[in-house]
């Protein structure tokens, strides 16, 4: 394995009695999108502008291409792009001259022709900041953190309250941006960006790592019960849930029966092999199904795992409390 | 430790000024933007002058009734409104456009944003404080080339001394704006400060009574704040032949004491 590109090894961050951060650990790869996936307040934010030398750590130790951030945060601003939650520029400035401004403090920028060309920002080069959509300046916020050619960039909450065709677009624009080479780290809340996005992640909850790995690896780390979802003519609804509930009753593989939601359809859990016991007990009593899916599991599901509660991407209050400070 | 990613070759400590030109020319080009800064900065002191020199009756007639001994007799009122309007100049872009410029760019997050690239976050404030200073010297430039224009003035008894106190009245009021930028947690904030302090400042420079019709308590007072010690050390060095020792002092250790403590207290975030 390589040398991890960026290292946290026991972060710890409080404000006043707060803990805002109690206990992060995780490396990244060279050349991954890794992400850090949590509810709002759970010190995802807090984490990663430790990272970047903007926050003094309380404890432990962060390094990014080698170097102690904490010790000398000013040796990596070369290498580091970061793109910050909140929009940060002049009302008045436009979208050329706020790349050219940032360009112009890098040791080896990249052109920012050829960057707002890879953002689609071409067209609104002379637009000022105030008059951008909210997708265009997040675009922007994308390429103001890439203009140094950064080895590594953070990004953190990059679709919050874009669209969904906005969010989709970027996406497939940090996925180019890890293609040129680029270490990823993104920060967000939204369970399906990280799970479309990530090589790895780590989960962190209350300040914690609750959860490590890559998304598909974590879905298939969860306990193995398995949820066949079976729709019925509406006439033969009622007999098919007789039907799987006695089955229920004997069959090992299969452990209960629920309303799945509609009136036709029954949802039957079990075992792994579930579906085995559930389709021979149907043709034995000459139920055909209008449709049989199998329920997908979701980085929601670890998360439920895990910490044992739902996911709620609004849980707690710490990053208002670091919004008042900030 | 041993890295096999090449690490970055320089260990600079905090930041660079690579960029800064850039930095300045792009600020001064978006700053000319807001008709407000500039207008104010430039043309307020100009049109001040020309407003109470044209419109109150009276101010382009010489001074008859001064003892005809004293410094002022025959000289024009509007010309005794010089330093005030000159002091003014500094008072207005040190301390209403560059605090509200800078605790806005700390409220939008421009400061911490800019502390994430290799520009010092110190960059943006100096190249405010240079578009200030600049703006300050050409809105007196112009007030005293157009009020030369149209009213003819007396040349200064004391050259040497006017431009001291100008420019340690600049050092003052630009400290002074630094502390107000420094602890207003917005521009909201800002503003209201600045305001509080500006109107004050601008009775005790002699905007409404200036020079010889100062009464004797505002002049008193005003001699101990950054702005109206401007103005009288001004007035002095200009029309009268003594030196204003105590103003000049005053100015002086207004900078002193105060940047040290903008500095201190200044946030980023």
């Amino acid at each position: 394995m390589a040398q991890p590109i960026v290292e946290v090894r026991n972060l710890r961050k409080t404000y006043g009695d707060k803990v805002a951060v109690d206990d992060v650990s995780f490396a990244v790869e060279p050349g991954e999108i890794f992400g850090i996936l949590g509810p709002n307040g759970a010190g995802k934010t807090t984490t990663v502008e430790t990272l970047a030398g903007l926050r003094h750590a309380d404890g432990g130790t962060v390094r990014v291409l080698g170097i102690d951030t904490q010790r000398n945060p000013g040796a990596v601003r070369d290498h580091l792009g970061v793109q910050l939650q909140e929009a940060a520029l002049h009302d008045k400035i436009t979208v050329g001259e706020a790349l050219r401004l940032f360009a112009a403090f890098y040791d080896d920028p990249a052109d920012p022709g050829e960057l707002l060309e890879l953002l689609d920002l071409t067209p609104h080069a002379g637009v000022q900041f105030a008059r951008l959509s909210g997708g265009q300046r997040q675009r922007l916020s994308i390429a103001l953190a890439l203009v140094g050619n950064p080895r590594v960039a953070i990004l953190d909450e990059l679709t919050t309250g874009l669209d969904p065709q906005a969010r989709r677009s970027t996406w497939d624009l940090v996925e180019r941006v890890r293609d040129t080479g680029v270490t990823i780290l993104l920060v967000t809340h939204f369970m399906d960006e990280a799970e479309r996005l990530c090589d790895r992640l780590v989960v962190i909850d209350g300040g914690r790592v609750v959860a490590e790995g890559t998304p598909a690896g974590l879905i298939d780390g969860l306990e193995s019960e398995r949820t066949v979802v079976v729709r019925f003519a509406p006439d033969e609804a009622a007999r098919a849930r007789g039907v799987l509930d006695a089955l229920a009753a004997r069959h090992p593989d299969v452990l209960r029966v629920d309303d799945a939601g509609a009136a036709t359809e029954v949802a039957v859990t079990g075992t792994r092999r579930v579906l085995f016991a559930v389709v021979p007990a149907l043709a034995e009593a000459d139920l055909v199904p209008e449709d049989v899916r199998t329920v997908t599991k979701s980085l929601e599901d670890v998360f439920l795992a895990v910490t044992g509660r739902q996911y709620d991407p609004q849980a707690t209050d710490t990053e208002q409390l670091e919004g008042a400070r900030s | 430790m041993t890295t096999t990613a090449p690490a970055p070759t320089t260990a600079r400590a905090a930041g660079s000024w690579r960029g800064f030109g850039r930095l300045l020319r792009t600020e001064t080009a978006v700053w000319l933007r807001d008709f407000a800064a500039p207008f104010f900065g430039i043309l307020f002191p100009t049109v001040i002058l020309l407003g109470v020199g044209l419109a109150i009756p009276g101010m382009r007639d010489p001074i008859t009734d001064a003892p005809p001994d004293s410094v002022w007799y025959g000289l024009t009122p509007v010309a005794t409104y010089l330093p005030t309007v000159l002091a003014m100049a500094v008072g207005t872009a040190s301390l209403t456009v560059m605090p509200v410029t800078i605790a806005t760019y700390r409220e939008k997050g421009v400061l911490r944003r800019l502390s994430t690239t290799p520009m010092r976050p110190q960059g943006i404030v100096v190249a405010h404080l240079v578009i200030n200073a600049v703006t300050t010297v050409v809105g007196a430039a112009l007030a005293l080339v157009v009020g030369q224009l149209v009213f003819g003035f007396v040349a200064p008894e004391q050259l040497g001394v006017v431009v001291l106190s100008f420019v340690l009245g600049m050092a003052a009021m630009f400290t002074l704006g630094m502390l107000v930028a420094a602890v207003a947690p917005r521009a909201s904030a800002a503003n209201a400060i600045a305001m509080s302090l500006y109107f004050p400042m601008l009775l005790l420079a002699g905007l409404w009574t200036p020079g010889p019709i100062m009464p004797e308590v505002l002049r008193q007072i005003g001699q101990f704040t950054p702005l109206g010690a401007a103005a009288q050390s001004m007035t002095t060095a200009w029309f009268e032949q003594g030196f204003p020792l105590l103003q000049l002092v005053v100015m002086a250790v207004w900078s002193a004491v105060a940047l040290p403590v903008a500095i201190r207290l200044f946030r980023w975030s």
